[in-house]
């Protein structure tokens, strides 16, 4: 399928809490510069799969293959230790917290030695800055600000540049556009583009058809805990990715279904 | 986070503008520490004015607002901790009486050594602090109702043991001399304890705000599922601050018990409300996330005054709960307004 080596794959996962299938049968991998689009509608199974890779939750059967050796992500701290770094739709950002202390969260810079050891507060507003600079946010200069001022944009760009910083090589970003008006997509879209550029693996998950097609490489539609459809890159319309999403019924159909129920609610 | 004390070093070396004296000036007025400040202040020249006559001024006047705020505030620091990462503790009122029973049985009736007495009040203060962040972390039962039943559970225990041990629900405890002189002593009119907790304001300080872990609690306050996606051991985090808050009212019994040579078993209330109003007085976010060390030091010190040094002036003693109601309210509205205040801050000039 890919002629890359494939970084994070997935073969056959199964994932049931209880009596509940919530995955079945995934089978994914996504190579290094390479965007993965995960696309699928609400209850399809996209956080549990998100759960899945990042390692908050454990395969009920199946595997997956880290640089192709099978690995087990017992905790997320392991999972983000091989390099998987999973930003959530507000960012996982602490709105009242400076732009430095969010960058560095769970890996402060520390100086001075032994129980006198302090949060390093000038590095961490510096860092952070250059890093979210490169990823192309100028706006941002200010390590002290709090994040709770920024855009949701610029949110989850500091998001993707600390997991760029931290070495991540495979970035799973669940649902960054979701909440963000077109200018502000447009931005994290282009993120996407310089962690692919940088060599990173991205899963990108959404359910937005345009958002995917406009940075995927490869696409993969999931619904009711299966992959319904999986295709590369301008092997399938927009219309009909639409479709496969919608489960299978025609989007022309559903919006002529709603026209119809309007001409009856009107008239 | 923008600390208090940020007023002594220069700000944002990164920003190419607005890195100027007055901007830190400006920090400190954005964080939350600055409107206990000012509630301090004004109470202080409130009561000054009213209390010049009547020796509020005098030694006398201010020890004992301040060895008052001692006792409370090395509780409210740990409490006010858990209040940032989201979390409450009201256990607090029955760890005290338990600790300062604990000490008189031990030394006083049984007639150990002073350090075993000590000891044990603390590891029952930890043990405490264990069950409730225990259970708070397993069951996801809001900690408000978990600390509640033990709050209840620790208070009836105390009388029970009271009684089985030395027939009796309060004791007296005459500590030896060092014992006496470390933390129950006098300096100035000054308890032992005021010395403690400027000991522990240093310590609870430069933890959450300059120690890489300070970080952390803010974080499972601001926001828990992506501080655990960050790989901060959120469970662990917690029990601790659970343990830290009612090891320190166990210490805070230790020290009453030293100071005022008596212990009682009965619960604490009043403890617990003044805690809260302390921490809430003191600029911390009410769903955590917010606040500062020396906002809750300013907040206990206005708590302390209005409540005990409101004899030394001519105000009727009668209104002190009316003015900390009041405070209270206004410290809550203002809650809001700080934290727009920090968030709409930009840093460069526009704006």
């Amino acid at each position: 399928m890919s002629d890359k080596k494939p970084v994070l794959e997935l073969r056959n996962v199964d994932k049931s809490f209880g009596p509940i299938d919530v995955l079945s049968g995934i089978s994914l991998k996504v190579g290094e510069g390479e965007v993965l689009c995960l696309l699928g509608d609400n209850g399809a199974g996209k956080s549990t799969l998100i759960k899945t890779l990042s390692g908050v939750c454990q395969p009920t059967r199946g595997e997956i293959l880290m640089d192709g050796e099978t690995t087990v992500f017992s905790r997320p701290r392991e999972a983000q230790e091989r390099g998987i770094a999973t930003v959530h739709q507000f960012g996982g950002t602490y709105p009242l917290m400076s732009i430095g202390r969010n960058f560095f969260m769970g890996s402060e810079p520390t100086k001075g030695f032994g129980p006198f050891r302090v949060f390093d507060r000038k590095r961490a507003n510096r860092v952070a800055v250059e890093e979210v600079q490169k990823m192309g946010i100028t706006r941002i200069t200010d390590g002290d600000r709090l994040v709770g001022g920024l855009s949701g944009g610029e949110r989850q760009s500091l998001a993707i540049a600390r997991a760029v910083y931290f070495g991540a090589r495979v970035l799973i970003l669940d649902e960054p556009t979701a909440a963000l008006g077109v200018k502000q997509a447009a931005h994290v879209l282009r993120i996407v583009n310089e962690a692919k550029r940088r060599g990173l693996a991205v899963v990108f998950i959404t359910h937005q058809v345009m958002h995917a097609m406009a940075v995927g490489d490869h696409f993969a539609v999931l619904i009711r805990g299966a992959i319904a459809a999986d295709f590369r890159k301008g092997e399938k319309t927009r219309e009909h990715i639409a479709d496969l999403m919608a489960g299978g019924e025609s989007m022309a159909d559903l919006e002529a279904s709603i026209e119809g129920n309007m001409e009856t609610q009107g008239g | 986070m923008t600390e208090p004390n940020s007023t002594n070093d220069p700000v944002n070396t990164t920003s190419a503008a607005g890195s100027s004296a007055g901007s830190s000036f400006k920090a400190f007025f954005r964080s939350p520490a600055a409107g206990a400040l000012m509630g301090f202040v004004a109470v202080f020249i409130l009561f000054s004015i009213f209390g010049y006559s009547r020796n509020f001024l005098s030694v006398a006047g201010i020890t004992t607002w301040v060895n008052f705020a001692s006792l409370i505030g090395m509780i409210a620091i740990p409490v006010g901790f858990l209040m940032i990462a989201g979390e409450l503790d009201i256990s607090t009122g029955a760890v005290l009486p338990a600790a300062t029973m604990t000490v008189a049985i031990i030394c006083e009736h049984y007639q150990m050594p002073e350090v075993i007495g000590v000891a044990a009040a603390l590891a029952i203060g930890a043990l405490i602090g264990f069950i409730n962040g225990f259970i708070v972390t397993r069951t996801r039962v809001p900690s408000f109702i978990v600390t509640l039943a033990t709050l209840f559970a620790v208070a009836g225990l105390t009388l029970f043991l009271s009684i089985f041990f030395i027939n009796n629900t309060n004791s007296f405890h005459h500590p030896p001399e060092w014992a006496k002189s470390l933390f129950g002593g006098k300096v100035y009119g000054f308890n032992s304890s005021v010395f403690w907790w400027a000991g522990l304001i240093a310590a609870f300080a430069f933890f959450l705000h300059y120690s890489p872990k300070g970080s952390w609690v803010f974080a499972l306050g601001g926001d828990q599922e992506s501080a655990r996606n960050a790989g901060i051991p959120v469970a662990r985090l917690k029990i601790a601050l659970f343990m830290l808050c009612s090891t320190s009212a166990a210490f805070a019994g230790v020290l009453q018990v030293m100071t005022f040579s008596s212990a009682t078993s009965q619960a604490n209330f009043g403890l617990i409300f003044n805690t809260i109003i302390s921490v809430v007085v003191g600029g911390v976010l009410l769903t955590g996330g917010f606040g500062t060390v020396m906002g809750i030091v300013f907040g206990v010190l206005t708590l302390s005054i209005v409540t005990q040094a409101i004899g030394f002036t001519e105000i009727d003693r009668n209104l002190s709960f009316l003015i900390i109601g009041v405070m209270l309210l206004i410290a809550v509205l203002l809650n809001d307004t700080f934290r727009h205040l920090a968030t709409s801050w930009s840093g460069t000039k526009k704006k």
